[in-house]
C-alpha cells in the first residue's frame, strides 16, 4: 500500500510538472505579457522598457524556470489588475469555490445514489424511467441555461432564493444545484447499473441464503460493493465541478475562482490564470490519487494483495 | 428415523411470454435425520431449482406450489418472507456450487461468518467469533483464528468452500442444501470436501440433500438417490438398490456412462444417451424420456407415465414392467 502511493505521488508530481510547463507556454503565446501590463494606450517604447524590466526578453525557459522557482515557495507573483499576491487572492476566493463543489457534489450523490438504488431494485419500473428520464435530462440541458432557468424561476418569479453574490447560505443553493444537477446521471446509472449486477451475484444470494434481513441484504452486501465505482467517479467529478465552477460561478456572480478565473482571462492577467490552472490541475491529481486510494480502500482485493 | 424434509408434489412454473415452463414437476421425496439424500440428473433438469424452490430463493418470476412441503414438522408454504429468513441459515443452510463467487468480496470471512450467528442467535460479537473459529477447525482450516481477517480472494477454491460450509454450520441447521459443492473444485478437493460433508453429518446427525450430476459422488456418499429427468423424479431407492438394480431406461444409461476399473475394456466406448432434455413447457402428454429411450414404444408417447411405487422409497417411472427392466439392464451390460 505505501510503495503503491509512493509511486502513485510520484507520477502525480510529473503530471504537475508538465500541466504547469504547457500553461505556462500556451498563456505566453496567448498574450503579450507586456502589453497586458502596459494597457491599451501604450507606446512601443513604453511596453519595450517594461519587457526589460520585467524580464519579458529572456528565454521562455528561463522565465519558465524562475516562475516554477517561485511557485514552488508558494510565490505566484503579483495580479497585473489588482497589484496584490496571486497566493493572496486564491487564499481569499477558494473556499467559496469548495463550498459550492462540495455542495453541487453532496447534492448530486444524495439525489442520485437513491434513485440509482431504487431504480436497479424494480428496472423498467416507472420509477427506473422516471430516473432515466431525468438523466437524459440532465445530461441534455447545458449548465447554464439550467442556472438561467432556475434563476427566472426560484429567484425572479418565486422570490424564494437570491440570484447573485455570496453573502449567506441561499446563496449557495441554485449554483450548487446547477452544477451538481450535471453530474448526476452519470452517478445515478452507475449505481443503477453497478446494483443490477451486484444484486444478481452469487454473494447476494449467499447473503439472502443466511436468512439476512433484506435490508441488510442491500445496504450491507449489495450498495457496498455496488458504489465503489461511484466514489472513483465522484472524485473525478469533483474536479469537473471545480472546473465547471467557471461558468457557475460567473452566472451566479460567486466570489470563487471560478469567477476570479473568468476575471483573469477576460483581462489578460497572465499570472493569475497560470496559477488557476495550476491549482485546479493540482485539485485533479489530488482527486484522482484520491479517488485510487478510497477505491483500494473500499474493495480489498486491491487492498490486500 | 423422522424426516426433517417432507416435499410433495412440488412444482415450479415459470410464465414466459412463450408459454408457462415447468421446470419442476410435481416432484416428492423426503430427507431424515442423519441421513442423505442425492438429487441426481444432468444439467437442465430442474435439481437447483428444486434446492432454491426449498429455501424460497427462486427468481422472482417464478412460482413455487406444493401439496405439502415440512421443515421438521414446520410448514415452509405458510411462512411469509419474513418468517422464511428466519429459517434459512438457521433450521436449514445452502452450500453453493461456486465458492469463487459466493463469497461477498467487501468482507473478511470472520465477518461473514460472524452475521449469521448473529442475525438467528442472542449472542455477543465475541461469541459470534469463538463459534466462527471452532467451526473453521471443524472444517479442517488451520490456523483458524488468523484467517478471520482475510478476505475470499486470499483463499483457494477448496477453502472457500470450506468456509462455506462453515457458514452453513454456524446456527446448527438441521438440513443441509448442498447444491454441487464440488463441481468447481478440483478433483482430489472433491474428495476432502464430500468427506468433510459426511463426516460432520455423522457427527451432527444432520439432513443432507445433495444435488448432484456425478454419480461417482453418489455411491460415496449417498443413503437414498432420487433420479431426475426433465423436471420429474424418474427412478428413486437406495444408493444400494439403484445402483445394482437400476429400473428406468434412464438410470440404466447414467450409469452405462461410468468407467469401471477392471470391468470396462481399454479401448471400448463409453456409454452416452443420444440426444436433449425435451423443452419443459405446459403438461406432459407422454414419457419425457420416450424419445431418447432405446425401448420406446408407441405406449410410451401416448400418455404421460406416472410413478410406480414398488416398496417405501422404491419407485420408478416406466411402462415397462420391472423383471423387463432388469432383464433391459442385464443385456445392455453383457453386450
Amino acid at each position: 500500500m505505501l510503495a503503491y502511493s509512493l509511486k502513485r505521488l510520484l507520477l502525480a508530481a510529473l503530471v504537475v510538472l508538465t500541466v504547469s510547463g504547457i500553461t505556462f507556454i500556451m498563456t505566453n503565446a496567448a498574450i503579450d505579457p507586456a502589453k497586458a501590463i502596459a494597457g491599451a494606450n501604450a507606446t512601443i517604447e513604453d511596453i519595450e522598457a517594461l519587457r526589460r524590466s520585467f524580464g519579458f526578453d529572456r528565454p521562455l525557459v528561463i522565465q519558465y524556470l524562475d516562475w516554477l522557482g517561485n511557485a514552488l515557495t508558494g510565490n505566484f507573483g503579483e495580479s497585473y489588475r489588482l497589484r496584490t499576491p496571486v497566493a493572496e487572492l486564491l487564499l481569499d476566493r477558494l473556499p467559496v469555490t469548495m463550498t459550492l463543489g462540495g455542495c453541487a457534489l453532496l447534492f448530486a450523490l444524495s439525489l442520485s445514489i437513491p434513485l440509482g438504488v431504487v431504480a436497479a431494485l424494480k428496472p423498467n419500473s416507472p420509477v427506473d424511467r422516471l430516473a432515466l428520464s431525468l438523466s437524459v435530462l440532465g445530461q441534455a440541458l447545458p449548465t447554464f441555461w439550467f442556472a438561467l432557468m432556475m434563476i427566472i424561476l426560484f429567484g425572479i418569479v418565486l422570490r424564494w432564493l437570491p440570484i447573485s453574490g455570496s453573502g449567506s447560505w441561499a446563496h449557495f443553493v441554485m449554483p450548487s444545484i446547477a452544477l451538481g444537477y450535471y453530474a448526476t446521471p452519470a452517478f445515478m446509472r452507475l449505481t443503477r447499473a453497478g446494483m443490477i449486477e451486484v444484486l444478481a451475484s452469487d454473494y447476494i444470494r449467499t447473503a439472502r441464503a443466511k436468512g439476512l434481513r433484506p435490508a441488510t441484504v442491500l445496504f450491507k452486501h449489495a450498495l457496498r460493493n455496488a458504489v465503489i465505482p461511484v466514489v472513483s467517479l465522484a472524485a473525478v467529478q469533483f474536479g469537473f465541478m471545480l472546473g465547471g465552477s467557471v461558468v457557475i460561478e460567473t452566472i451566479f456572480a460567486l466570489h470563487g475562482v471560478g469567477f476570479l478565473a473568468w476575471e483573469s482571462i477576460s483581462r489578460s492577467d497572465i499570472p493569475v490564470v497560470q496559477a488557476i490552472v495550476l491549482l485546479i490541475s493540482l485539485f485533479y491529481i489530488f482527486l484522482t490519487l484520491l479517488a485510487d486510494l478510497l477505491n483500494a480502500y473500499l474493495d480489498p482485493r486491491i487492498r490486500v494483495g | 428415523m423422522s424426516a426433517i424434509l417432507e416435499v410433495e408434489n412440488l412444482r415450479v412454473e415459470i410464465p414466459l411470454a412463450t408459454g408457462t415452463l415447468v421446470p419442476v414437476r410435481g416432484i416428492s421425496f423426503s430427507v431424515q435425520r442423519g441421513e442423505t439424500l442425492c438429487i441426481v440428473g444432468e444439467s437442465g433438469c430442474g435439481k437447483s431449482l428444486t434446492s432454491l424452490s426449498i429455501m424460497n430463493l427462486l427468481p422472482k418470476r417464478a412460482k413455487r406450489t406444493a401439496n405439502r412441503l415440512l421443515l421438521g414438522g414446520a410448514d415452509l408454504q405458510g411462512m411469509d418472507e419474513r418468517a422464511m429468513s428466519d429459517v434459512r441459515g438457521n433450521r436449514m443452510a445452502m452450500i453453493f456450487q461456486e465458492p469463487m463467487t459466493s463469497l461477498n468480496p467487501a468482507y473478511t470471512i470472520g465477518n461473514q461468518l460472524e452475521e449469521a450467528f448473529l442475525r438467528h442467535r442472542k449472542a455477543s460479537r465475541r461469541e459470534a467469533r469463538e463459534r466462527a473459529v471452532f467451526l473453521l477447525e471443524k472444517v479442517g482450516i488451520s490456523a483458524a483464528a488468523s484467517r478471520l481477517g482475510q478476505y475470499p480472494h486470499q483463499l483457494s477454491g477448496g477453502l472457500r468452500q470450506r468456509v462455506m460450509i462453515a457458514m452453513a454450520l454456524m446456527c446448527g441447521p438441521e438440513l443441509i442444501i448442498a447444491d454441487e459443492p464440488t463441481t468447481a473444485l478440483d478433483v482430489t478437493i472433491q474428495a476432502q470436501i464430500l468427506h468433510l460433508l459426511a463426516t460432520l453429518q455423522r457427527e451432527l446427525q444432520m439432513g443432507v440433500m445433495l444435488i448432484t450430476h456425478d454419480l461417482g459422488i453418489v455411491a460415496r456418499v449417498a443413503d437414498r438417490v432420487a433420479v431426475m429427468y426433465a423436471g420429474e423424479i424418474v427412478e428413486s431407492g437406495t444408493v444400494h438398490e439403484v445402483f445394482s438394480r437400476p429400473l428406468h431406461p434412464y438410470t440404466q444409461g447414467l450409469l452405462r456412462c461410468i468407467p469401471v476399473p477392471g470391468k470396462t475394456r481399454r479401448g471400448s466406448h463409453l456409454g452416452s444417451i443420444p440426444g436433449v432434455v425435451p423443452a419443459l413447457f405446459g403438461e406432459p402428454t407422454q414419457c419425457n424420456f420416450a424419445n431418447r429411450c432405446e425401448y420406446a414404444t408407441p405406449a410410451c408417447t401416448a400418455a404421460p407415465v406416472p410413478l410406480t411405487p414398488l416398496s417405501e422409497g422404491r419407485a420408478y417411472r416406466c411402462i415397462l414392467p420391472v423383471e423387463t427392466c432388469i432383464a433391459n439392464q442385464a443385456r445392455a451390460v453383457a453386450a
